[in-house]
């Protein structure tokens, strides 16, 4: 421990700031978006901060990072950042430089765009690259859906943003509750219950309060503490997993995927929004998983005719009513659609507010 | 380090085709020269054969003096991968914004490069640079270059987790307060919270510039702190008839869809009311260069979002309509509520109990009286609709009752 630094916290966010930003900082007028993914502020000074956006796969290798390095170096004197949806971002002075960056950007296989009305990228989670957890793998579907949607990735032609979401499994890593459009994993078997490991690796009363749906009981077995688990109460969350590894539940013949849509986190016009069950089950069909693609593009392209300028899947889907969405989209309503937990009776239709 | 094997990987090789980046073109590029980043890439091609994954659950691995910051990851094919029969996760806290120099982001190469499988993420959900895959023995070296570059670990486990903010100020004419100078300072103020684990469970904070939430705090963070303002909307007349001149439909784009309703528009004149404006954004956004956020500004404070495991997803609501974000941070009050609320939550909250899950427990009327809080009608989307209420007062026989 000699000679250990800790605690030091992250390098302060002033050593990477461009001068541009350091004399403008907060002093910022307003902004333009001249072209798609590239952005122009212009501060009470009138300098202007050109951002270049760039698609990006997220799981990026030292070799990628460093050719973003190089293209920082020869057109933005080295200053670049990253955006909250994993999107790159090269920060220019000199708006000359903007077409050589984004045909370098185009060379190196990475679409610019994602800003205005556009879908940018999928915020995601790990999946089978590094997760137990995943009912689904994460960076194999959001490549297939960004390649079927790279239109409106580099273009500004829809009526609002639309947010695409993807998390591997309910533990909803990310921002999947609160997408327009949201892909999550799921199960839909119980867990098998490995009696040998059990006692030595979980802690029983933790298992039994990590259960949403009380399926999971205390027994004893053979003389060694276990669990059972009433499979007529358990819906698959996995959290019992998550505490206590003897419990798994992967299962590649049911484990699928979930369509959700119509959530937001802004504030314009329209309170955040819960995204909302559209679809319950789609199989795993890597690598290129088509009828979950499939479903999404039908999903944007109602949403791109039919919604009003500036209004987000939600907002458009609260307007026309669930029941017309359902009849638009063709998507079939099941069972599953009406929520059965806790609080489920408020999410029931209570007036006579229907369109025929 | 060498690699002497390379996979089929017919599945995979499918997603290389197309526009969108590849992620496996980025595990392959890797590959040509770390064994580890070549195995993943045989795993990745098992499980999309099998349709399932291929890692162990957990695994407690860490640096020295820190509970927190390394998830722990097996393979269970360590015979068929020996190169990623260890695969650790290391969460790096990101600079604020995630801006970055050409140089940092080197330096950063440099080390992973030499010590793990040359994968990273940029960034995790959080906000972490994620450097995917290593070693046991190799955490403590990483750790050790990474401190001497001015980087240090982020969080995880039942901790507070790496802050994270919006670029506000640094680029944005909507920041309401300083959210990376926010971020920064809360980040250090919390480095024992952060690096080591004693809260009942996970504990997130985010800062968002204006109520855009462009880094989604009401939905991702136990503590969002999302600027606004209470003054009137800045006007700038001549601007905005520019914008209805050059097509804007100021009725249909910007009237009509205001929620507050509190906007008309003659053809000539945009009128607000700011007293039934919601700070919304909507107007804002539309005409950025004709109207403003007003100029006496802060933030609203709000608690307790998070995920659906166990009670089902909360978004945060208002504990704070309005506060003022000042230098010096350190002499806001607001440390105090949130030393009343962690003191409740780790005293009475139980174990991998969120801190909104705790209060929907509890009820927010006693969350409020033991942190010191009084309850405010900002605080509701509307009253109770239910008679079940805890009376706490009540008058005694022959009590003088005031008329």
């Amino acid at each position: 421990m000699l000679q250990r630094k800790t605690d030091i916290g992250p390098p302060h966010y002033s050593k990477f700031l461009p001068p541009i930003i350091k004399e403008n900082y907060g002093k910022w007028k307003y902004h333009e978006i001249p072209r798609p993914g590239v952005l122009m502020h212009v501060a009470d000074n009138g300098a202007k901060l050109y951002s270049v956006r760039a698609g990006s796969p997220r799981l990026l290798s030292t070799f990628k990072i460093r050719k973003y390095a190089e293209l920082a170096d020869k057109y933005c004197d080295g200053y670049l950042r990253f955006t909250s949806r994993h999107n790159v971002e090269f920060l220019l002075t000199k708006e000359e430089n903007i077409n050589p960056l984004i045909a370098d950007l185009n060379a190196l296989g990475h679409p610019v765009g994602g800003t205005g009305n556009s879908i940018t990228s999928i915020v995601h989670t790990q999946g089978w690259i590094h997760c137990h957890s995943a009912a689904t793998d994460a960076s194999g579907i959001v490549k297939a859906v960004m390649d079927d949607n790279i239109e409106y990735f580099k273009t500004m032609v829809l009526p609002g943003k639309l947010r695409i979401a993807l998390a591997c499994c309910l533990n909803m890593c990310g921002a999947v509750h609160c997408s327009d459009i949201a892909i999550l994993g799921i199960h839909r078997r119980p867990p098998k219950i490995n009696k040998v490991n059990l006692p030595k690796m979980c802690e029983i009363p933790n298992v039994v309060a990590s259960c949403p749906t009380a399926a999971i009981r205390p027994v004893v077995y053979d003389g060694k503490p276990s669990v059972e688990i009433l499979e007529d109460k358990c819906m698959f969350c996995a959290n019992c997993f998550t505490v206590c590894p003897a419990l798994p539940l992967a299962d590649p013949l049911n484990d699928g995927v979930s369509i959700w849509i119509g959530g937001k986190v802004s504030n314009a016009r329209h309170e955040p929004m819960f995204s909302k069950l559209a679809i319950p089950f789609i199989p795993n069909n890597p690598p290129r998983w088509p009828e979950v693609t499939g479903a999404i593009r039908k999903i944007v392209e109602l949403w791109a005719k039919n919604a009003h300028k500036h209004e987000r899947m939600g907002e458009w889907i609260e307007r026309i009513g669930w029941p017309k969405f359902f009849r638009m989209s063709g998507i079939e309503f099941q069972k599953e659609h009406i929520d059965d937990f806790k609080y489920a009776g408020l999410t029931y239709k209570r007036s006579a507010h229907l369109t025929y | 380090m060498a690699v002497d094997k390379k996979y089929d990987t017919p599945m995979l090789d499918e997603l290389e085709k197309g526009e969108w980046p590849s992620f496996v073109k980025e595990i392959k590029a890797a590959a040509e020269w770390n064994a580890m980043s070549n195995d993943l890439l045989g795993l990745l091609e098992q499980s999309y054969s099998e349709k399932m994954g291929h890692w162990k659950h957990g695994g407690i691995v860490g640096v020295m003096g820190y509970g927190g910051g390394i998830i722990g990851r097996y393979t269970d094919l360590p015979e068929k991968y020996p190169n990623i029969s260890h695969f650790h996760t290391l969460r790096i806290n990101m600079p604020s914004g995630w801006f970055y120099t050409s140089e940092a982001l080197r330096t950063l190469c440099d080390i992973w490069d030499a010590h793990g499988s040359g994968l990273t993420n940029m960034h995790g959900s959080t906000g972490d640079i994620i450097f995917l895959g290593t070693r046991t023995e190799e955490l403590e070296p990483v750790f050790n270059k990474l401190t001497a570059a001015g980087f240090d670990l982020g969080g995880s486990g039942s901790d507070v987790r790496t802050p994270s903010c919006c670029c506000g100020k640094a680029r944005c004419e909507w920041a309401c307060y300083d959210t990376m100078a926010l971020t920064h300072f809360i980040t250090n103020k919390f480095q024992d919270e952060l690096h080591r684990p004693a809260f009942p469970y996970k504990m997130k904070f985010k800062m968002s510039g204006c109520p855009n939430d462009c880094v989604a705090s009401v939905a991702r963070s136990d503590i969002s702190i999302i600027g606004t303002w209470r003054d009137e909307i800045q006007v700038d007349m001549q601007k905005v008839r520019e914008y209805a001149k050059n097509g804007t439909d100021i009725v249909k784009e910007i009237v009509m869809m205001c929620p507050g309703k509190c906007i008309e528009w003659d053809g000539k004149d945009l009128n607000i009311d700011n007293s039934s404006c919601l700070h919304c954004m909507h107007c804002i956004n539309v005409m950025p260069k004709a109207l403003a956020p007003g100029k006496d500004r802060g933030a609203v404070v709000l608690v307790g979002s998070k995920a659906p495991i166990v009670e089902g997803a909360l978004l945060s609501s208002v504990m704070i309509p309005f506060m003022k974000i000042e230098e010096p941070f350190d002499e806001m009050e607001f440390w105090k509520l949130i030393e009343n609320m962690w003191d409740l939550w780790c005293e009475e909250g139980k174990n991998r109990e969120r801190i909104g899950e705790f209060i929907q427990r509890v009820g927010m009327g006693n969350f409020l009286d033991s942190v010191g809080l009084e309850p405010i009608a900002e605080m509701v989307a509307h009253p109770r609709e239910n008679p079940y209420v805890f009376y706490e007062e009540y008058f005694e026989e022959g009590e003088e009752v005031e008329k």
